[in-house]
């Protein structure tokens, strides 16, 4: 089973698009491997920002307006809580496997 | 005069009389429905604290008693003045031994619809803000057992904790229960803009349909103002010079993240024009200042806020804008201040 992730990790990274609209993110919980990326698209029009202070992986993407987005590779196993800074009701949890 | 009846204009108490109808949606941002402006009809509650009359009593008993506080001259009411539009008036607070607070009063009108209180985002729910200011000893300096001592003393308190919470006694998440009850009934009335949203043309004049024009589009106001309650709930740095030598950092205390510096909540735009002065430290007298900083994109340019740049209003447009603030307020309801229990 680890062996299959690496190897998947290993030869491409997915990438998982995440949308921000009406202020939500398009999903609640999204499940990724280790190594791939996630997108965060903003489709308000207004301005956005991804953070976590999660132990597991700790960020700021910053803000970026409508149309834009903002990415970031999950580095390790863990479960990643995002947020906006913000919009402090806007979150989401990133569970990373390997 | 015991029963004192404050004879100032001020809103809305009844949150069962009022003829506004549910928008179908928060309008994001842009050009939103107009219905959709309008306040829904439930107020939210915790499941463990639902609202009733007598909850509503105890709580409005406390929030008006000065023996909250631990001179027993200060209430949550001498900040939260109803008269004042459930504020002070003042450009910042003033606290124990008549010492200035660094930010001002912000109003509790329809506090109820917050996610998250205060300024700086540091309080939840209503209940979990309650005790803050009483604690404080720079604001009402009142120990939270030596306050549940004074209460208990008095057979009136007594019996309305009875009634209110059978079996939970007067505890602090009671004395916080009631307060938030009845902070739960200060809600936004009918004012000229709902009566125009819900469909009569003659409710405002033309410079507020202007006005709101402008705040939906080049204004960009609902980058932040949006909704019924006019607010995002979320952080902003706007730009705001600041009072004092130390710069307040805001949000930032509360959350380490560099863009928060300096960026405060969102407040309400409800009964906007009774709650001068204005901003997070009351830096600003009139509305016509407010949209004048808008105007010039803000002052300290320090982690700005990107919705924040000049907008080049023209004069007529920036009075647009203020009539349209003023359509927010609510029809004038009276406020009867309690009997406070004497023994």
């Amino acid at each position: 089973m680890a062996i299959i992730a690496v190897t998947g990790y290993a030869i491409a990274a997915n990438e998982h698009i995440v949308i921000q609209k009406d202020k939500h993110f398009s999903v609640k919980i999204l499940t990724v491997k280790v190594g791939d990326w996630v997108s965060f698209k903003n489709d308000d029009a207004f301005f956005h920002n991804v953070f976590s202070l999660s132990d597991a992986q700790s960020f700021d993407l910053g803000s970026h307006g409508q149309g834009q987005a903002r990415r970031v590779q999950m580095a390790k196993e863990g479960t990643v809580d995002i947020e906006c800074a913000i919009h402090p009701e806007m979150k989401m949890q990133i569970k990373v496997m390997k | 005069m015991k029963n004192k009846i404050l004879m100032a204009t001020v809103f809305a108490f009844s949150v069962t009389t009022l003829p506004l109808v549910a928008g179908e949606s928060l309008p994001a941002t842009g050009k939103a429905p107009l219905a959709s402006y309008l306040r829904p009809h439930a107020v939210p509650a915790p499941e463990d604290n639902k609202p009733t009359a007598v909850r509503v009593e105890l709580g409005k008993a406390l929030f008006f008693d000065p023996r909250l506080s631990g001179s027993n001259t200060i209430s949550c009411a001498t900040c939260h003045n109803p008269a004042f539009g459930w504020s002070d008036g003042l450009p910042t607070g003033v606290g124990h031994g008549m010492k200035p607070l660094t930010r001002a009063t912000p109003t509790i009108l329809n506090t109820a619809y917050n996610a998250i209180l205060m300024w700086d985002g540091r309080k939840k729910s209503l209940e979990d803000q309650a005790l803050g200011p009483i604690e404080a000893d720079v604001e009402m300096n009142q120990d939270i057992p030596g306050l549940l001592k004074k209460l208990d003393a008095l057979e009136g308190y007594r019996d309305l904790f009875k009634k209110a919470y059978p079996g939970e006694g007067i505890s602090p998440a009671t004395v916080a229960k009631a307060i938030a009850s009845f902070e739960r009934t200060i809600v936004s009335t009918d004012s000229p803009f709902d009566r125009w949203a819900r469909g009569d043309q003659k409710a405002v004049t033309a410079d507020v349909k202007r006005g709101f024009a402008v705040f939906e589009g080049k204004g960009n106001c609902t980058a932040c103002h949006q909704g019924f309650n006019f607010t995002d709930y979320g952080f902003h740095n706007i730009g705001v010079k600041d009072v004092g030598d130390k710069p307040d950092e805001g949000r930032y205390t509360q959350r380490k993240l560099p863009s928060l510096k300096g960026a405060f909540k969102t407040p309400t735009l409800r009964d906007v024009a009774l709650t001068a002065p204005y901003m997070r430290n009351g830096l600003y007298k009139t509305l016509e200042e407010v949209v004048d900083h808008y105007d010039r994109g803000g002052d300290l340019k320090e982690n700005l806020s990107a919705n924040i740049k000049p907008l080049n209003l023209d004069p007529q447009e920036k009075a647009d804008l203020v009539a349209f603030m003023k359509s927010l307020t609510g029809r004038p309801v009276s406020v009867t201040i309690p009997l406070l229990p004497m023994h």
